[in-house]
């Protein structure tokens, strides 16, 4: 194997693995701390995830957000964005999927389902667009401002579901009613909820992978990502840039939104997600940006949210646990140094790991 | 809207405000320390959120009010100090790391309060005690900790403006090249203001869970964190502008309370809005006018 070649699976492959051992090992210490059993904890995560019965299509109907969200959170990076409102943008996703499920009536099925699943994709586009305009314009930095807009959107989906204009009246609590089942997205095997959404993402990865490698916009969002001042240098539309990254980001995250409802639950409930899109980043960082790699990425979180379910009900340990293992995987990702320097490996690679290409320069610097 | 102006006697607004600031000037203090030495702080939220979950934990271990915001204290640095070795030693992107610790604190306070808070069906530890202002009009009741926020406010700008130790901090933030070339250590210099910001954010991280409401829950800072990383910013990355940039925020907040009891006719979510849309606008606005030290969110190589 050439030294090239070892180093690329290096970075790509080993320090991952390191990364996710490195925070089940840490994960598993919190357990033994709150006096559970951390092999039980484990075991039940990986029963929920793989060999229940049915825990399988589940573990895959989690992982579909988590591609969708993962592309979205890994585009911004390579624009040198760090979009922490996916979860916002994903709830606007749904609000926007299920008023197309809803007042759509009497439109066939065949464009029912695209028509709400690109009003999903609004809803996102808009919600991440306003932080690339204030990014762009007055350079308001989008950790702030998405972050923020999380937290309206949060708002304003309470406002709409409980006991606001979109609530079902029939029921007691806060909710959206049922969509109409036009629009729901087909199932692909009988007796699971494994839906159509599955073939969308596994589409949407190289459409994104051709989007960003062998498009102009791609071009122009990588080099605007590797340095501001050459992409202007080289007459690109840095502002421009910045506002169609974030768009873009967004509507993949409504997008997931969007298919969530059409897809899985038929309405909107008051916790629409638990965190899906903070996970996202994660689910980004692993993959180092790179969108073939959010598949295995996104499997492995969509299998870890799908057992920490189960691993709750069996072993009483909170399903929080699995944002320890995200946060400790994202920190090792993101510092290579680090795991050379506790396993004293002596392979470096050239260069550090540069995960998110942004230019640091502050938290409100202008762009 | 006569109602309302009914409602709404100043003073007691004033007071509302302050309190409601008291987490939002604390961290935002911490991080203008930490920002001025030149590295980004988005952890404060985590920092908070672990602080107000060990200062609870403590207090009912312990009975002792007083040590639980002890521990608020410590635990706040303890994370600081994580932050601090992630982006200084092994030079972590500062947002990534922060970014590892808020959702590090989600998890560990998540898992701990299921085991020992929420299936212990524990007795709160009641609050701290309210001090009682009588040189103010109606002799208002105001809590501990927002007495010593205020209280440091004067002290955090003495020590970033007037000691050696600011001036040290601030070339740090500006130029950590020409201060290493002038004799300063300037890992040393981060590492204690990132763990100065963490004491101080913890201490905010007291006022959720032991003055706000005795007892601790789920995400209880609600990105007050983050509210406060804008405060930062909208004061100019100063002491004192960050605690009147805290009060815009607070009064948002206690605004949209008042306006609630007051029966003006508008859904509590909308007003709810309110400070994370204002700190939208005032980030978005401020930002042109303010500027952040030279070498904020740099990290710094030894040569």
């Amino acid at each position: 194997m050439s030294r090239a070649l070892r180093q690329r699976l290096f970075s790509a492959v080993v320090i991952p693995l390191i990364s996710v051992a490195c925070g089940f090992v840490v994960a598993g210490v919190v357990v033994l701390a709150t006096g559970s059993d951390p092999i039980a904890a484990f075991t039940a995560l990986f029963q929920g995830a793989f060999t229940n019965p049915r825990a399988f299509p589940e573990t895959l109907v989690a992982m579909v957000p988590y591609v969708f969200l993962g592309l979205a959170v890994a585009l911004g990076f390579r624009a040198g964005l760090f979009n922490i409102g996916a979860e916002g943008q994903f709830y606007l996703g749904a609000i926007f999927g299920v008023l197309a499920g809803n007042h759509l009536i009497g439109v066939p099925g065949i464009l029912h389902i695209p028509l709400a699943l690109a009003f999903g994709m609004l809803g996102g586009f808009i919600w991440a667009a306003v932080p690339g305009l204030l990014k762009a314009r007055f350079g308001a930095h989008e950790v702030i401002t998405t972050i923020m807009l999380n937290y309206v959107a949060f708002q304003l989906t309470d406002y709409l579901i409980n006991k606001g204009p979109m609530s079902d009246p029939k029921s007691s609590a806060p909710r959206t009613p049922f969509i109409d089942p036009l629009a729901h997205l087909p199932v692909l095997v009988e007796g699971t909820r494994l839906h159509l959404g599955l073939i969308l993402a596994l589409l949407a990865i190289p459409v994104i992978w051709f989007l960003l490698e062998r498009t102009t916009v791609g071009f122009r969002i990588r080099t605007v990502g590797f340095s501001q001042g050459a992409a202007r240098a080289a007459g690109i539309s840095v502002a421009w840039t910045l506002v169609l990254t974030m768009g873009i980001s967004g509507a993949l995250a409504g997008l997931a939104g969007a298919d969530e409802i059409l897809g899985v639950s038929h309405y909107m409930p008051a916790s629409f997600s638990i965190g899906y899109g903070f996970d996202s980043i994660a689910v980004a960082l692993l993959a180092r940006s790179n969108p073939w790699a959010i598949l295995p990425s996104a499997f492995l979180f969509g299998a870890m949210r799908n057992g920490a379910a189960f691993m709750q009900l069996e072993t009483q340990v909170s399903s929080d646990l699995i944002s320890i293992v995200q946060a400790i995987v994202i920190m090792f990702v993101a510092a290579p140094v680090m795991i050379r320097w506790i396993f004293r490996l002596r392979e470096t690679p050239a260069g550090g790991l540069q995960i998110t290409q942004r230019e640091t320069a502050g938290i409100s610097s202008k762009p | 809207m006569s109602d309302f102006l009914l409602h709404l006697d100043l003073s007691g607004f004033i007071i509302a405000t302050l309190v409601a600031g008291t987490p939002l000037v604390l961290a935002a203090m911490g991080g203008v320390m930490s920002e001025r030495s030149g590295v980004v702080n988005i952890a404060l939220e985590g920092i908070m959120l672990t602080s107000a979950f060990a200062g609870y934990a403590a207090a009912v271990a312990t009975h002792n009010l007083l040590l639980g915001v002890v521990v608020a204290v410590l635990a706040g640095m303890l994370i600081a100090g994580l932050h601090a070795v992630l982006s200084i030693q092994f030079l972590v992107d500062q947002i990534v790391s922060g970014t590892v610790i808020n959702i590090l604190a989600i998890g560990i306070t998540g898992s701990f309060y299921r085991t020992y808070i929420q299936n212990a069906s524990l007795a709160g530890t009641g609050v701290l005690p309210a001090i009682r202002l009588n040189f103010l009009p109606n002799s208002p009741y105001v809590g501990t900790i927002t007495i010593v926020a205020i209280a440091l406010i004067p002290l955090v700008h003495l020590l970033l403006f007037h000691t050696v130790f600011g001036l040290r901090t601030r070339a740090c933030g500006e130029h950590p090249l020409a201060a290493e070339t002038a004799g300063i250590n300037v890992y040393f210099i981060r590492y204690m203001n990132v763990i100065l910001s963490g004491a101080l954010a913890g201490l905010g991280g007291a006022y959720f869970s032991l003055q706000q409401i005795g007892n601790f829950l789920p995400n209880m800072t609600g990105g007050r964190g983050f509210i406060a990383l804008a405060a930062m910013i909208f004061g100019k990355w100063t002491p004192v502008g960050a605690f009147l940039a805290s009060q815009l925020f607070a009064g948002a907040d206690a605004l949209s309370g008042r306006l609630q009891i007051g029966g003006v006719n508008l859904p509590y979510q909308i007003l709810g809005m309110l400070p994370y849309i204002l700190t939208i606008v005032v980030v978005a606005g401020a930002v042109g006018r303010a500027v952040a030290p030279a070498a904020d969110g740099k990290p710094y190589r030894k040569s």
